[in-house]
């Protein structure tokens, strides 16, 4: 991206000027040289997300954004119910809710070093990854509507997990407002057998070693030590919020020339937000996160089983759970008064900040705990959010490193093997049901996520914590 | 099914592009460039065939269908396609798709296709070619 068309800030914020049909400037969080290694086309999706009806303050990229389908990935917008705020279908994307879960498991690397292999094992037995891999829980009809209604509650209740498990959750396990009616037959019948899968291309479940503590009070406070053994599970909501995506993706395409509203990118797609479209959109999107939360408290049941069987008398507890790809209706300061508006973050984290409100007790006056996740042979990072005083980007922070190279020049440039015995000559197990899914994973293929959560630092957007190492890495 | 088919590169994601003397012919190549973003083609045989039908005016939106539909089939019964016979007369769009089962290890499945996009997105003519290409997320 060349930095002549932007407004320096400040080293970690740039600014590009309100011009042409914006309706609000861009605002992108990034040291100069994620900047400038930053594809051309993070600009223009800035700049087409500045156009949209009742956006409120700023189009903002996060450092790990990349050309994503009209909003960048890595792009967060606000919009105003009440000056003809729109809701977007592109705006989420289509993996509705995809989200990290870390979980502590109270184990140290030597506990795991003997049983490394039998551990890796197990899990790759026990939850199922890669395209046609399938659950074992088959819904009807009627307990799927309860599911997309109660998300991690509706989980928990038929025994995936325990009530302690709900407070680490965003919206505590279950996003109000969801309206299962909206989600139709197709996408209800894509997730029938896909409850508790971990699905493909950047998902996975690794067990992680706390490689580097950044903040000792912080990670304390989040029981992190150095050399604890976590696990993190990076999965959404399946077929049902694909389905959705893709269904209502044209559905607003539509709409969109039906309100008269123009479009720079078809891929922008989107209703008012009080529109009938708006409305059905919103209660299936919000069912989608329900599945996602749903699906991960699933996955950490069978995690948890398999841990009770190689280690008796583990207790995997939950540390928090984020989703990065939603639209949140939230309430924000705006210049002095709070309004309520609908928060779009696509490949961005949100990143409350310490005293939010809807933090739980224990978390409230640290923030949000942020996940990251980075690549199989690099590292994957835990932030805390925000900072009180501050609210920058609607208290949102990246999400993960952001890929530098497209899957099909990974797999030119790399063979799946190769990585494989590389990563296990690091004692990194990886296990996957493909190997050019893993050669499309090449780490070499992502940005590199500690200058990524470094510029998030320092930007304020959040703080950074620890660092985690891998040590086993499921790929679907 | 005359023509060819290739994929073009998207940063995060890939595009598919079918090219063809008619526009089901393009669209029939679209369908074999999806399935070699999973597995090799040639490693799927034609054993299980399933129909589609599809209704829409705007020959883009028909695509982008058309390839939502072959997802769908993909992702609901758990098949691999190797075949796509497809017609198109005005907005309607038919076509019977052959393949089988996956199986994890012949096919070792590389990816699993969401949906497509509307990035990149265009059915056209150019000389005596049809052009039908999408990207699509995975």
């Amino acid at each position: 991206m060349q930095l002549s068309r932007l407004d320096k800030l400040d080293d970690y914020r740039w600014q590009i000027p309100r011009h042409g049909k914006m309706r609000v400037p861009g605002i992108l969080y990034a040291s100069e040289a994620l900047l400038q290694a930053m594809d051309d086309k993070v600009y223009e999706q800035v700049c087409n997300v500045a156009t949209l009806p009742g956006i409120v303050e700023a189009s903002h990229a996060m450092p790990d954004a990349h050309w994503g389908y009209g909003f960048p990935i890595g792009g967060v917008a606000a919009f105003d119910p009440g000056n003809e705020g729109i809701v977007s279908a592109g705006g989420v994307g289509f993996d509705i809710s995809c989200g990290v879960r870390t979980l502590h498991t109270g184990l140290t690397p030597a506990d795991i070093r003997g049983r490394q292999k039998a551990l890796a094992d197990a899990l790759f037995n026990r939850i199922p990854a890669g395209l046609g891999s399938t659950g074992t829980i088959r819904l009807s009809n009627r307990e799927m509507t309860a599911m997309l209604r109660g998300g991690a509650h509706w989980a928990v209740e038929q025994g995936y997990g325990t009530g302690p498990d709900l407070e680490r959750i965003e919206e505590q396990g279950c996003m109000a407002g969801a309206d299962p009616e909206q989600v139709s037959e197709q996408a209800r019948r894509r997730q029938r057998d896909e409850m508790g899968t971990l699905g493909s291309g950047n998902h996975y479940l690794e067990v992680q070693r706390v490689a580097q503590i950044f903040d000792e009070e912080l990670a304390a406070a989040y029981g992190i030590g150095l050399d604890d053994i976590k696990l993190s599970i990076h999965c959404g909501s399946r077929g049902l919020g694909h389905q959705i995506g893709t269904e209502f993706l044209k559905r607003m395409a539509k709409a969109a020339q039906q309100y008269g509203i123009a479009l720079p990118d078809r891929e922008l797609a989107c209703a008012p937000i009080d529109s009938p479209v708006g409305q059905q959109y919103l209660g299936a999107m919000r069912a989608a996160i329900n599945c996602a939360l749903a699906n991960r408290q699933i996955i950490t049941h069978l995690t948890r089983q398999v841990f009770a069987e190689l280690f008796p008398g583990t207790h995997l507890s939950l540390l928090y759970d984020v989703s990065h790809n939603t639209c949140k209706e939230e309430i924000h300061r705006v210049g002095h008064e709070q309004r309520r508006l609908y928060v779009h973050r696509k490949g961005a984290t949100r990143a409350f900040g310490p005293s939010h409100p809807d933090l739980p007790p224990a978390l409230r006056p640290h923030g949000q705990p942020v996940l990251i996740g980075g690549t199989m042979g690099t590292a994957s990072y835990i932030l805390a959010g925000g900072t009180q005083e501050q609210e920058l980007a609607w208290h949102s922070a990246c999400h993960g490193a952001g890929r530098s190279m497209s899957r099909r020049r990974a797999t030119r440039l790399y063979q799946g093997r190769d990585i494989q015995q590389r990563l296990e000559s690091r004692q990194i197990l990886v296990r996957s049901p493909s190997l050019r899914g893993i050669a499309e994973e090449a780490p070499d293929a992502y940005k590199d996520v500690s200058e990524v959560v470094l510029a998030a630092e320092r930007a304020g957007l959040a703080r950074r914590v620890c660092r985690l190492e891998p040590m086993i890495v499921i790929k679907g | 099914m005359t023509g060819h088919w290739e994929h073009f590169e998207h940063v995060a994601d890939i595009g598919i592009r079918g090219i063809g003397p008619t526009p089901a012919d393009a669209f029939s190549q679209a369908g074999l460039a999806l399935t070699a973003l999973i597995t090799d083609p040639a490693k799927v045989q034609p054993r299980r065939g399933v129909q589609v039908k599809l209704e829409e005016q705007d020959l883009d939106y028909l695509f982008f269908d058309w390839i939502n539909a072959i997802v769908y089939q993909m992702s609901t019964h758990h098949l691999l396609f190797t075949r796509f016979e497809v017609k198109i007369d005005g907005s309607r769009l038919q076509a019977d798709l052959w393949g089988e089962p996956i199986d994890l290890q012949r096919h070792a499945p590389a990816v699993e296709v969401k949906g497509a996009t509307f990035t990149e997105l265009s059915v056209r003519q150019e000389g005596d070619q049809w052009i039908a290409q999408c990207v699509v997320d995975v």
